[in-house]
C-alpha cells in the first residue's frame, strides 16, 4: 500500500480518547435539526455507523427525526431504502417532507431473519445512502453485524427499536429514545464523546 | 493469415467429461451397435490403463477395469459443436462448422479489436480451457489449409504464400485431408507428402482420380475459391444436462446448474445479447417436470450474476420427486445494455451496483419484495401512495399533488376501529368523498387525533355515523 493517511482522517473518526476533547469537526450528515446537531459529537448522524431510535409506540415522531436527512440525502441521489415497515409510507407525506420519491425503496420480507438479512445485504453493498429497519426479537450479535456492514458499505443505517430494549447494550454508535410527552429526545449513547444529559426538546 | 481453425479431437468426450465433477477418473465413451460395443473415445488416465480407441469393450473390460462408461451420441456432439460456434461468433462475425470437429473462423477483420495474433489466440486458448475442450489452434490464409494443417500442428500461424507453401509441403499424405482410399493409392505410389504430389503432372492426377482431389489441392493454394456456409446464431438458448443419476437435493444440483449458467453467459456474450427470463426444468423420468422461472428486471449476462439469481430461486424449489436432468430454457433475449458506472466511485470496495442488489434481494424475498413508492393525485389516501412493482418507470419529481391538510408519514393498510378512550381531537374535519366513478367511494370526515399515549393518529369517521377508525400515524 504504503498510502499516506494524513493524521486527521485517523483522529476524525475520534475511535482513539484523547485526553484533551477535541472541536468537533463539522458533521458531514447533519440531521437537520440545529439543537441535536450541536450536541451529537459527529455534528449529525455518525458516518457509515448503525443509529439507534428506541421510541415508545409507533407514530412518536420517529420519522420527522429522520425526514430532514434523507430529503437531503434522496436529492443528492442517494437511495433510501425501507426494509420490512410496519406501515405503508404514505407518498404524499413524504413528498411534503422533501424526499425524492424516486430515491425510495421499499423491501418486503416475511420473517424478521429475512429482513435482518435484507438490510445487511443493502448495507453491504454500498449502493444505498441510507438502510432503515425495524429490527423484532433481535440480540446484541444481530445488531453488531449491522454495524459492521454499515461500517463495511459506508452507508448509514437506522434501526427503530422499542423504547424497553434501551436497558440492553447496543453496538450502535448513537442511541437516542423519543419521548412523546413532553415532546424531546433523549441521547442515551454516542460514540466520540459524552452523551449530553440533558433531554433536547424537540422542534429546536 | 485470414482464418483460423480450431479442432477439436475429443469434442464428443470433452462434452462428458466437462459435466462430472471429477473429470481425472479414467472415462470411455462406447458406441457401436449392441452386439460389438467398440471404444469411441478415452480420456488420459484411461489410456493410461491401457485402453484405446477402437478397441472392443470386452477387450477393454478384460484389460483393465474400474472405469466409467457413457454412452457416445452423435447427437450430444453435434450439439456441443453448435454451443462452441456460438462461443466463438463473440470473436468472428464468420465461423463455420463445415468440417467435422473443427471451428473456422475468419479472423482478419477481428485482430483489430482482438490484438495481434498471438493474444488473440492465447484468449481463445484461455476460454476454451475453462469451458473445459481441448483444443488445437492454427491460423492460415485460407480456412481449408488451416484445417489440414490443424492435422499435424498446434499453434502453427502462417502468413503469405511462400510459407504455407513449405508447411503444406512437409505434411504426410495421411494428413493432408484426402479420403483414406485416395491417401493409400498416393502412399502405394510412393508418394509421402503433398509436395511429391504437386510435382505429378496435373493431367495425369485428372485421369486418375476423382475431381475432388483436384479440387483439394488448389483450394489448399488457395488458387480456388471455397463457399464456406456460415454459423448463424439461434435465438433461443437451450441447454440440458443429464445428470446420469438420480438427485434428491437441491444441493447436489448446484454443480451442474453452475455449468448451464456458465454456458448461457458464454453463449449470451457471444450474441451480445442478455437475459431477461429464462426457466430452469427440473426433469423427473415420466415427463414429470419442475419449472423454475427466473425472472430479472433488466437484462444481464454476468455468470456469477445469473448464477447466483437462479441458485437463489432453486434452493426455495420443494423437489417432489428425484431429478434425473436439469435443463435451462431461455427464450427471450433482449440486448445487453451495460450499466453506467462511474469512473471515480464514492464508495470504495465491494460495491455492488443497486440492480443487483436488488435481483439479489428478489431472488430470495419472492418477484414483488422489492418495489418504489409513487404519488397520484388522488383525494382517497388508499389511492394516492401507489407501490409500482417496477422500478423503471420514470416518473417526474413532480410537485405534491393537492394536498391541502397534513397528511402522516404511516398509512395502516386497511384501516382498524380505534380502541381505548375518546381521544383529543387536534385538528379537523377534513372531508375526503370522492371515488363514486369507480365503485370504490368514500366519504369520510379525518381528523388529526392527540392519543393519552402522545401519539399522533390519524383518524376518520364515516360520514352518517359510525365510530373512530386509525388510518394513519404522524410519526
Amino acid at each position: 500500500m504504503g498510502a499516506v493517511v494524513a493524521i486527521d482522517a485517523l483522529l476524525h473518526p475520534q475511535q482513539v480518547w484523547r485526553g484533551r476533547p477535541a472541536m468537533p469537526p463539522a458533521g458531514t450528515q447533519p440531521t437537520g435539526h440545529a439543537g441535536l446537531d450541536a450536541v451529537l459529537p459527529a455534528g449529525g448522524w455518525p458516518e457509515a455507523a448503525l443509529s439507534e431510535l428506541l421510541i415508545p409506540a409507533d407514530g412518536v415522531g420517529e420519522l420527522q427525526l429522520l425526514w430532514p436527512a434523507l430529503a437531503r440525502l434522496s436529492r443528492a441521489g442517494e437511495r433510501v431504502v425501507l426494509v420490512a415497515p410496519p406501515y405503508l409510507p404514505f407518498a404524499p407525506a413524504w413528498q411534503q417532507a422533501g424526499v425524492d420519491l424516486r430515491q425510495l425503496q421499499v423491501v418486503h420480507t416475511g420473517t424478521p431473519r429475512d429482513a435482518l438479512w435484507a438490510t445487511e445485504q443493502c448495507l453491504r453493498s454500498g449502493s444505498c445512502g441510507a438502510v432503515l429497519c425495524w429490527p423484532l426479537g433481535v440480540d446484541d450479535r444481530a445488531l453488531r453485524r449491522l454495524q459492521v456492514a454499515a461500517a463495511s458499505g459506508r452507508t448509514l443505517a437506522f434501526a427503530t427499536r422499542p423504547l424497553a430494549a434501551a436497558i440492553h447494550p447496543s453496538p450502535a454508535a448513537l442511541r437516542i429514545a423519543i419521548d412523546a410527552a413532553p415532546a424531546q429526545w433523549r441521547v442515551l449513547k454516542c460514540r466520540g464523546g459524552a452523551a449530553p444529559v440533558q433531554p433536547i426538546p424537540r422542534g429546536a | 493469415m485470414r482464418w483460423a481453425c480450431i479442432l477439436l479431437p475429443q469434442l464428443a468426450l470433452d462434452g462428458v467429461l466437462r459435466r462430472c465433477a471429477d473429470p481425472d477418473a479414467p472415462r470411455v465413451l462406447v458406441g457401436g451397435s449392441a452386439q460389438r460395443r467398440m471404444l469411441y473415445a478415452v480420456n488420459p488416465s484411461a489410456r493410461a490403463l491401457g485402453l484405446r480407441r477402437g478397441m472392443a469393450l470386452t477387450a477393454a473390460q478384460a484389460l483393465a477395469h474400474g472405469f466409467a462408461t457413457a454412452a457416445y451420441r452423435p447427437e450430444d456432439e453435434a450439439r456441443w459443436h453448435r454451443f462452441l460456434a456460438g462461443w466463438a461468433y463473440g470473436y468472428s462475425s464468420q465461423v463455420s462448422l463445415q468440417f467435422p470437429h473443427a471451428l473456422l473462423l475468419e479472423i482478419q477483420g477481428s485482430l483489430g479489436l482482438f490484438g495481434p495474433w498471438p493474444r488473440f489466440e492465447a484468449r481463445l486458448r484461455e476460454e476454451l480451457t475453462a469451458l473445459g475442450f481441448r483444443h488445437r489452434i492454427v491460423a492460415a490464409p485460407n480456412p481449408v489449409a488451416a484445417r489440414v494443417l490443424a492435422n499435424g500442428h498446434d499453434g502453427l500461424a502462417i502468413e503469405g504464400d511462400a510459407p504455407l507453401r513449405r508447411a503444406l509441403g512437409q505434411l504426410p499424405i495421411q494428413r493432408a485431408g484426402f479420403t483414406p482410399e485416395v491417401a493409400t493409392a498416393f502412399a502405394r505410389m510412393g508418394l509421402r507428402t503433398l509436395r511429391q504430389v504437386w510435382a505429378l503432372p496435373r493431367d495425369g492426377v485428372a485421369r486418375r482420380f476423382p475431381a475432388e482431389v483436384l479440387r483439394h489441392l488448389d483450394a489448399l493454394l488457395d488458387e480456388r475459391d471455397m463457399a464456406l456456409e456460415s454459423y448463424r446464431p439461434p435465438d433461443r438458448c437451450e441447454l440440458r444436462i443429464e445428470l446420469g443419476h438420480e438427485v434428491e437435493s437441491s444441493q447436489a444440483l448446484l454443480f451442474p446448474l453452475k455449468r448451464l449458467t456458465a454456458d448461457l453467459a458464454a453463449f449470451l456474450a457471444g450474441r451480445d445479447g442478455g437475459v431477461q427470463r429464462f426457466v430452469l426444468q427440473l426433469e423427473h423420468g415420466h415427463d414429470a417436470r419442475t419449472k423454475v422461472p427466473v425472472g430479472l428486471l433488466t437484462p444481464e449476462r454476468d455468470a456469477a450474476l445469473l448464477f447466483e439469481l437462479a441458485r437463489g430461486r432453486l434452493e426455495q424449489v420443494q423437489l417432489p420427486a428425484p431429478v434425473g436432468a436439469i435443463a435451462l430454457c431461455a427464450d427471450e433475449l433482449p440486448p445487453f445494455v451495460p450499466v453506467h458506472r462511474e469512473l471515480f466511485d464514492q464508495r470504495p470496495q465491494q460495491a455492488m451496483p443497486w440492480e443487483q442488489l436488488r435481483e439479489r434481494l428478489r431472488a430470495r424475498l419472492g418477484e414483488d419484495a422489492v418495489h418504489g413508492v409513487q404519488a397520484r393525485a388522488d383525494h382517497r389516501p388508499e389511492c394516492a401512495s401507489l407501490s409500482p412493482p417496477e422500478v423503471p418507470v420514470r416518473h417526474e419529481a413532480s410537485s405534491p399533488g393537492t394536498a391541502p391538510g397534513a397528511r402522516p408519514g404511516w398509512l395502516l393498510a386497511k384501516p382498524v376501529p380505534l380502541r381505548g378512550p375518546m381521544p383529543r381531537l387536534v385538528a379537523g374535519p377534513e372531508r375526503i368523498e370522492s371515488g363514486w366513478w369507480d365503485g370504490d367511494d368514500v366519504r369520510r370526515d379525518y381528523y388529526l387525533a392527540r392519543l393519552a399515549s402522545g401519539q399522533d393518529a390519524w383518524v376518520f369517521r364515516p360520514v352518517g355515523g359510525g365510530g373512530f377508525m386509525l388510518h394513519g400515524w404522524f410519526a
